[in-house]
């Protein structure tokens, strides 16, 4: 995976990951295309398009659109997969999560996401395992904000 | 507003802001406060202030002064300026920025760390943005890490690893020794982690190949596992158990399987395995699948299983899923691109699916273009052996594509040109250009490279069609009959087509012969019909499946309803009736070995029972031919003169005909013919065959006019000429108050 980017009706982008270094012109760039290219597609389109010497994976979900950019050799299909587990992931942690939770806690957003894919490959392929791995490390956050707060000398 | 203002109450003032500029304004002035606070030596709310910038960042704002705040946080001790810290760098720094380097020695030190999340942090941001230089330094660490006892770093190092990689390709030798051991693991994360590692080095060194090549038994094992293991909570998506892992396993194992038979022979059973027993209901055993589609198709595997993978395409492309069906067209592309013995061996079932699935493809083809084009380009390549009902499927779709017309014909016409052995495609070509040469002839077409073509060039090329030993009788009555109708669509070289068709008057072909007499007739005896004849043909109707259309060049047999059917049935019977005859001279005598006889037309034959046969046929033929119906000349000045002839009569209808023609010693040009009737009948011009009426009765311009009426005593018509004689422009009226009857009224 080249890179990964939600973005809402309005084109308002509310996370972007990127897994090649680019400029920031050149992530700009491809931020407005991908937005314009795919808000403008139908809504029974079909998920996949080809823009460059890339595969294109994007999917809506409620009021935000959750757009890949693939090699390749990727495959699309499981790509769809991907983007379905990773709102399960967030929904899980947020609980019934909606576009608000995203834009308030970006960063966790960020975490959760961190957890399941580095590097553009999958790292984790089980739900329960990546749960319990972000619970653990907020639960060390906490734990050692707590110390830092109270410290005992 | 507070510079202490919490992450959240900021968004919220942001998103409150009403116009762009009143944002612009929240923003400034939020960022000069986070500068001022960076500043500011150790303060509490560091996290916050970066947490803060970073989202004014994703809104598109400058952030670039954040920088050096990442790598301070990165080396902090606290875990939760770190994890911001290195959200931070991850945002902010790419391997182009300075800043990167400064944060090497922290990823060194957090790589050693005593919390696995801090350790985690680390690999992470190196795996995301770390330069080259940075990947030398660390690669030596991840690679310790890889033989780390907890499967959570293991899994992280792996990837880690295989960004290494990615940058330096020569670093891969550090890694290999422990990316084999990797694969006796059982945790899923760091199995799939060692796969995709391993899939780096094979695709990066040839060297890697033959050595992991190895270890294809060992992947073939951990996918049956996967496959026919039950259900497990953790990994089960919809059924199949851990896609993501079986597709990244199915995917090294096409690389290793790649040109080399011993370890695709290893796969071979586990593909057959994988390809039968996997639920394709869902999106996740569709993703597998086609991935061990892909597999099969691409490495050295037996027939059978290569069968069952374009099955599989073939059953995509019925699934109620487009997504679905979209893999499987742009696969089903590829295949007959890079495979064309593949596709050769496989053609019926992959034309059966298209052809089957005209109707979903078209639906939801991402243009018409795009179908024809991939029709075509199947036509080209595997078109040898497409089922017939393909050339008229083909042949609907571009009637219906109507503003792909001009598109259409220049396509095909150059893949005439360049090759006629693919009977579909040539057959599918000639109907083309039959119909659209007056496209063709332009010259212009906006989505194609131009190109002249010449009416000589069209009438070669489907002559050459109409003489080569390889065109099937069918393909040949295709390009008759496509140079037949462009006797209408040409202006020049009409003689030639006319000879054409008078010299397959006598073919050996029975078909061909018929066809000829039979365009002969309309040459000769019918020649003011032969303009609504050869009309331009409306869009065909899909039939119902199972019901073949038969040879669509017919139609235009069918189009000219009236006067025509009457002698063709009665041409046919003969033909029977030859056949019968042939039997009752005893069937020893193929039929074809009469027929070589009728390339004389001369009643004289050295075979006296063959001369009889031939004799009866001709005569037969002969006896049929019509008195011509009455022609009556309605106008006559100047040496123009319009005949009109009707040619039939039922109660409530009438076909007339004008015929035009020139006995000056110039031409007419600009001819044209208009007509009123009374109220109560209706009335149907059809194009007329031109506007051009050569001197000295050279040739004629005919019309025909359909007429229906409710009382045939009201039938009158007001006929108006209009035309240029010798320079001069003429207008001309004529009233018609009777009709001449039909000859066989």
């Amino acid at each position: 995976m080249r890179f990964l980017l939600l973005f809402n009706r309005q084109g308002r982008l509310r996370l972007q990951k990127w897994f090649i270094p680019l400029s920031n012109r050149e992530k700009n760039k491809i931020i407005s295309e991908m937005t314009l290219t795919v808000l403008a597609r139908p809504p029974k389109a079909c998920s996949f398009l080809q823009w460059r010497d890339l595969k294109i994976v994007y999917r809506r979900y409620a009021s935000l659109f959750f757009c890949c950019g693939l090699e390749d050799q990727d495959n699309e299909l499981l790509t769809l997969e991907l983007l379905q587990r990773y709102v399960e992931l967030l929904d899980q942690y947020f609980g019934n999560v909606c576009e608000l939770d995203i834009i308030f806690n970006f960063d966790k957003a960020y975490f959760i996401l961190d957890e399941f894919i580095m590097g553009g490959e999958i790292q984790e392929t089980s739900r329960l395992c990546l749960a319990r791995h972000m619970e653990e490390a907020d639960a060390f956050q906490e734990t050692v904000d707590e110390y830092e707060k109270n410290p005992t000398y | 507003m507070s510079p202490s203002v919490c992450l959240q109450e900021m968004i919220r003032v942001i998103r409150g802001a009403r116009t762009q500029g009143e944002e612009r304004g929240v923003i400034q002035r939020e960022c000069a406060a986070i500068r001022a606070q960076f500043r500011q030596a150790d303060n509490g709310g560091r996290s916050h202030n970066l947490a803060k910038l970073l989202y004014v960042h994703m809104l598109g704002y400058p952030a670039h002064f954040g920088q050096m705040e990442c790598v301070r946080l990165i080396a902090s001790s606290k875990y939760s300026e770190k994890r911001i810290g290195y959200l931070g760098a991850m945002m902010l720094l790419d391997e182009k920025q300075d800043a990167s380097l400064l944060i090497t020695n922290s990823i060194k030190n957090d790589l050693s760390h005593s919390s696995q999340h801090v350790q985690s942090l680390a690999l992470c941001t190196l795996a995301c943005m770390g330069s080259a230089e940075m990947c030398r330094d660390l690669a030596p660490e991840i690679e310790r890490l890889l033989k780390a006892s907890n499967s959570y770093i293991k899994k992280k190092a792996a990837l880690c690893a295989v960004h290494i990689v990615r940058k330096i390709p020569e670093l891969g030798e550090m890694f290999t020794p422990s990316a084999h051991s990797l694969l006796s693991e059982k945790n899923h994360g760091v199995l799939h982690g060692a796969v995709i590692l391993i899939t780096e080095l094979c695709e990066r060194n040839p060297d890697n190949l033959k050595q992991f090549r190895k270890s294809v038994p060992e992947l073939v094992q951990i996918m049956k596992n996967l496959v026919t293991s039950g259900y497990s909570p953790e990994h089960n998506v919809a059924g199949i158990s851990d896609p993501f892992l079986q597709v990244r396993i199915l995917r090294l194992l096409r690389i290793l399987g790649r040109n080399n038979d011993a370890a695709s022979d290893a796969m071979n059973d586990l593909l057959a395995q994988v390809a039968t027993n996997t639920d394709s209901s869902k999106t996740a055993g569709s993703a597998v699948l086609y991935e061990t589609v892909l597999t099969i198709m691409d490495i050295r595997s037996e027939s059978g299983l290569r069968v069952l993978a374009v099955n599989i395409l073939g059953r995509f492309l019925l699934n109620n899923d487009r997504n679905i069906r979209y893999i499987s067209m742009t696969s089903l592309q590829k295949i007959v691109q890079t495979d064309h013995t593949a596709v050769q061996r496989h053609r019926g079932t992959i034309v059966d699916c298209l052809k089957d699935q005209d109707a979903s493809v078209k639906r939801y083809a991402p243009s018409q273009r795009w179908h024809i084009d991939t029709i075509l380009h199947v036509l080209v390549t595997a078109g040898g052996d497409v089922r017939d009902e393909t050339v008229p499927n083909l042949i609907q779709l571009i009637t219906a594509a109507s503003e792909l017309h001009c598109y259409t014909v220049h396509k095909l016409y150059r893949a005439l040109i360049s090759d006629i052995v693919q009977q579909s495609l040539v057959q599918v070509a000639c109907w083309c250009i039959g119909e659209y040469g007056d496209l063709l002839l332009k010259g212009e077409c906006e989505e194609i490279t131009p190109m002249q073509v010449t009416e000589d060039d069209v009438l070669d090329a489907l002559e050459t069609v109409l003489q080569s030993h390889m065109s099937t009788p069918t393909s040949r009555g295709f390009a008759l009959t496509a140079i037949m109708k462009l006797s209408t669509r040409i202006t020049n070289n009409v003689d030639r087509i006319r000879s054409v068709v008078s010299i397959y008057g006598s073919c050996i072909d029975v078909e061909l012969q018929q066809r000829a007499v039979e365009y002969n007739a309309l040459f000769k005896k019918y020649d003011h019909m032969r303009a609504a004849v050869l009309e331009r043909m409306p869009v065909i109707d899909r039939n119902s499946s199972g019901q073949t259309n038969g040879d669509p060049s017919v139609e235009p047999m069918k189009e000219f309803n009236q006067p025509k059917p009457v002698q063709g049935v009665l041409i046919q019977e003969p033909a029977n009736q030859v056949c019968d005859l042939l039997d009752l001279l005893g069937d020893s005598n193929p039929p074809l070995l009469v027929t070589n006889d009728h390339t004389s037309t001369a009643p004289n034959s050295t075979n006296s029972t063959s001369s009889n046969v031939q004799d009866n046929l001709l005569d037969l033929l002969g006896g049929l031919e019509p008195t011509p119906a009455p022609s009556v000349t309605v106008f006559e000045k100047g040496g123009l003169s319009l005949k009109l002839q009707c040619d039939q009569q039922t109660e409530t209808s009438t076909t007339v005909t004008f015929t035009a023609s020139n006995s000056t010693q110039s031409d007419i040009t600009g001819f044209n013919l208009q007509a009123a009737v009374p109220k109560s009948v209706q009335l149907q011009m059809k194009a007329p065959s031109g506007d051009l009426i050569p001197a000295q009765g050279c040739g004629t311009v005919t019309q025909t006019v359909l007429l229906s009426y409710t009382n045939k005593a009201n039938l009158k018509m007001r006929v108006r000429l209009s035309y240029s004689s010798q320079g001069t422009a003429c207008q001309d009226m004529v009233q018609i108050d009777s009709f001449p009857s039909p000859a066989w009224s």
